[in-house]
């Protein structure tokens, strides 16, 4: 089994003893080999270039591979090592895996524009983005591997095989494990392009689709998996900041002097929208917090209000002004003419946050001259791979040294810099102190950037035939593309269909929030096809099987939901089952089963089946995870959670009022089928979680007759829904 | 600044922190055994438990002044020597976490349940285990990981 090591950095890697950094897998320097025993030699090799090692071997066959990616949970730390050690036929259970060093240049997957490279775990891209590049760099080290052998044998290297770390020779009946080659180890003159044709067939991978425990997962049941949070260094200080309940206001400390004489008080920082409090210790920034006494100015934000907004949008829904277009395909405007039944229906969703467990955080040590920094964060990176840093600190980007540290959870807020940027502002003052800032809980919360408030209006049509002939699908709400994609609806067979989104603006914080606008969107989607079945008399399944008849691949997913669900056999009294198709890279069907508390309009979710075709999978039981975890955030977020904003202020402020899914309400089954395929692995990260709310909606529609279209379900709308 | 002498996994600690200081900011800050996490403050979430004198608690909510009489404080750290707890075996073989943070707070809440119950029901676990929040919805697997932790203990017992 793969396992992990302490986080990388130079200096480690400076100091490791014995062993051969292979030089592979770069664009644009020539591979080369390092003995890792000759520091000097390392040394002038780093002068030249920066690190550029994707894997260490060492004499005694153990081999360390570097993962570029984010671990929030996702198993990057295991699936991309694992590619590469598939490739360089390594033996996985002699290796171990540390983060690379944050360099986009080098480790960097195929970024979004033509020839960029970029660190970003975001949009479920790890596998799906560093795929080929895994298995490129292995491919390269096996040859390296391979080449050397074959001088050293004096035998073709076409006569010569890999397998479980070894080099064979069938013909002298000779074989060598690869840590025994490292004394001979020599750069090829050239090295083979690793086109795909060249590398493994997947029907031949030895540990990719296997079941493979998760190598960080050990160090995550003792306490010792490292997060920012956890780092405390000689010297360190601490920060907090005070930003308010309403976004975008400006403070005014109105008690500076009993503030500065307050416990353990260090420094007061004024940033723009909050107060920043130096201390020597938490405990006493944390007490100092709570005695500030500000004055908070209006901000844009201030005549916002989240539940009577929907209003507004409707206006705006109403206007005969046109939004973006997004997507244009045929004409739905002669569809709707010639349409024999025309449906309309508006969807609504609530702000949500992330709440992801290990609340924002970051500790940052700037070197007295201000001239370099280190930063200890968890991050989902960015197209700034230092984070935002080097700008506070007018320094350039070299100057700064990220060690990546494990994320409690990202879900898309740890892809944005504020809190790195804000930590190092503090530094900056304290330099050389380093500085760890904490946001408690309720910073965490208040000042979130939130999933946005939308509204969907979609209006289809239907012909003579009851053959779904035009969609119309618009979006109000504030944020782009945070709430204008996963309108695609290229998978249904639908001649005629419209998407556009309009803009309104609240002066409130927002950012992708896993699964971004699918979520709000195929909620709108997928029950407004259940609407439309519902009103022919039609199943769900079978109208949707109807709408994929061009998409080979995405009806095998409803086709194989509808098996492992046993949709058609009835459901025992009192319940009901719903149904949804998502596409998010990956394409996946999924089948819930409710039931309702009609005193209480408690709804609770008993059983869910999801069918994914996620092309190779090269880490099944991880897929599997992600498919669990993503239902489960997706029924706390159908059922539970909710951000309401009054004049601006955000309502909520911990989780006695900001409800997660708990134990006692999840299903009693999450059960996931996995369709074979040998296509370019697509994301699974966020394929799940849209297919809840929609699902749930449908299978109480099929329960009750009634729609639900305004999220999130809370026990008061069910109410209000089953009386209406 | 009072001192204060702390029972922490069968060792003890001497800190000097000013009285009404939270135990977990001792534990995580001042001591450094930072398995013990903070997720809310407000013992809403469970990242913190740990256990006094056997019984699962919410550290963020207690005050270092009322736990330095001798009481035995346990965190994840001290659960097991080796880390070879019934729980932490199953919880690999279950493949339970995924960003880990709350871990630490779901198997000292699992390991106080074991102890009080060997043999929890499906029911049972739900309602010893709500108060422990895990944002990436692992709740299946943990439960999974007791069952399994109970059923090698009860074989093990014979």
């Amino acid at each position: 089994m793969g396992k992990l090591k302490s986080s990388y950095s130079r200096r480690d890697f400076l100091k490791s003893t014995g062993g051969v950094a292979l030089f592979v897998g770069v664009s644009g320097i020539l591979p080369q080999l390092v003995s890792c025993s000759s520091p000097e030699k390392i040394k002038e090799v780093l002068a030249k270039h920066p690190i550029t090692a994707w894997v260490k071997l060492a004499e005694n066959g153990d081999i360390t591979i570097f993962n570029p990616a984010s671990e929030m949970g996702q198993g990057s730390m295991t699936s991309l090592p694992l590619l590469f050690a598939e490739e360089m036929d390594a033996d996985w259970s002699k290796v171990s895996v540390e983060f690379s060093p944050q360099e986009s240049e080098i480790y960097g997957s195929p970024g979004w524009s033509p020839g960029s490279k970029l660190m970003f775990t975001v949009g479920s891209r790890t596998t799906n983005s560093y795929y080929m590049t895994m298995r490129q760099a292995g491919a390269q080290a096996r040859y390296v591997l391979l080449a050397s052998v074959s001088k050293e044998w004096n035998v073709p290297i076409s006569e010569l095989s890999t397998s479980k770390s070894n080099v064979i020779h069938e013909k002298s009946d000779r074989q060598i494990e690869y840590g025994e080659i490292v004394s001979f180890l020599e750069m090829p003159g050239s090295l083979p392009d690793f086109s795909e044709d060249k590398l493994k067939n997947p029907k031949d991978f030895e540990w990719v689709g296997k079941k493979i425990n998760r190598t960080d997962i050990p160090e995550k049941v003792n306490g010792k998996a490292k997060f920012s949070i956890d780092i405390r260094l000689p010297d360190m200080v601490y920060g907090v900041i005070e930003r308010g309940n309403l976004h975008g206001s400006k403070p005014t400390l109105l008690n500076e002097t009993q503030v500065l004489a307050s416990r353990g008080v260090l420094k007061l920082i004024s940033l723009e929208y909050g107060i920043g409090i130096i201390a020597s210790t938490l405990e006493d920034a944390l007490a100092t917090k709570k005695i500030l006494s500000i004055d908070w100015s209006n901000s844009k934000a201030s005549s916002h209000n989240s539940q009577e907004i929907y209003s507004e949008y409707e206006k705006i829904a109403s206007r005969t002004t046109q939004g973006q277009i997004l997507e244009e395909k045929g004409n739905v405007k002669q569809a709707k003419k010639i349409a024999s039944k025309t449906y309309q229906a508006d969807f609504k969703n609530d702000y949500i946050y992330h709440a992801q467990m290990e609340p924002l955080n970051a500790v940052v040590k700037v070197s007295e001259d201000l001239s370099a920094a280190e930063v200890w964060v968890g991050s989902q990176q960015g197209f700034d791979t230092k984070l935002g840093v080097p700008a506070i600190l007018g320094i350039d980007p070299e100057k700064v040294t990220v060690h990546l540290q494990y994320l409690g959870g990202g879900f898309g807020r740890r892809s944005m810099n504020d809190f790195v940027e804000e930590c190092a502002t503090l530094a900056k003052e304290m330099a050389p102190l380093p500085v760890k800032l904490i946001w408690t809980r309720e910073d965490d919360l208040t000042y979130g950037a939130y999933r946005p408030l939308s509204l969907q209006r979609i209006e289809a049509n239907t012909d003579q035939d009851g053959n779904l002939s035009g969609f119309s699908h618009m979006v109000v709400g504030d944020g782009g593309n945070l709430v204008a994609s996963g309108t695609n609806n290229s998978h249904y067979n639908i001649p005629n269909q419209f998407v556009e989104w309009r803009e309104a603006s609240n002066g409130i914080r927002l950012k992708h929030w896993r699964s971004v606008g699918h979520g709000p969107n195929k909620f709108a989607i997928e029950c407004m096809l259940d609407e439309i079945a519902h009103d022919q008399g039609k199943d769900p399944i079978q109208f949707r099987k109807g709408l994929l008849s061009n998409s080979p691949r995405a009806l095998a997913t409803i086709e194989k939901v509808e098996q492992i669900s046993n949709w058609n056999t009835p459901t025992e009294s009192g319940r009901a089952k719903g149904v949804a198709f998502v596409e998010h890279g990956s394409l996946g069907s999924g089948v819930c089963e409710i039931s309702v508390d009609r005193e209480s309009g408690k709804i609770n979710v008993h059983n869910f089946w999801v069918a994914l075709d996620a092309g190779v999978i090269v880490h099944p039981d991880n897929v599997k995870a992600q498919m669990e975890g993503g239902i489960m955030m997706g029924i706390s977020s159908a059922l539970k959670e909710q951000i309401t904003i009054i004049d601006g202020k955000v309502q909520q402020s911990n989780f006695h009022d900001y409800q997660l899914l708990r134990m006692e309400d999840i299903p009693d089954l999450i059960e996931t089928e996995l369709i074979a395929s040998d296509t370019h692995p697509e994301g699974v990260g966020e394929t799940a979680t849209p297919m809840v709310a929609c699902a749930i909606a449908n299978a109480f529609l099929a329960l009750t007759g009634k729609r639900l279209r305004h999220l999130p379900f809370t026990p008061e709308r069910v109410l209000e829904v089953l009386k209406s | 600044m009072p001192n204060y002498k702390l029972e922490i996994n069968e060792k003890t600690y001497k800190v000097a922190v000013a009285e009404g200081t939270s135990l977990l900011w001792v534990i995580r800050e001042h001591l450094g055994l930072t398995g013990t996490k903070y997720g809310c403050g407000i013992a809403q979430c469970g990242a913190c438990t740990i256990h006094v004198d056997n019984v699962p608690m919410r550290a963020c909510v207690l005050q270092v002044e009322n736990f330095s009489d001798g009481q035995k404080i346990k965190t994840i750290e001290g659960l097991a020597e080796n880390s070879d707890h019934p729980l932490q075996k199953a919880w690999i073989e279950a493949q339970a976490p995924q960003c880990g943070y709350c871990q630490s707070g779901q198997i000292m809440q699992a390991a106080a349940l074991l102890n009080e119950n060997p043999n929890p029901s499906r029911a049972e676990i739900k309602s010893k285990m709500n108060g422990i929040l895990c944002r990436c919805g692992t709740y299946l697997r943990i439960i999974k990981a007791i069952e399994i932790a109970a059923s090698n203990e009860i074989t093990s017992k014979g």
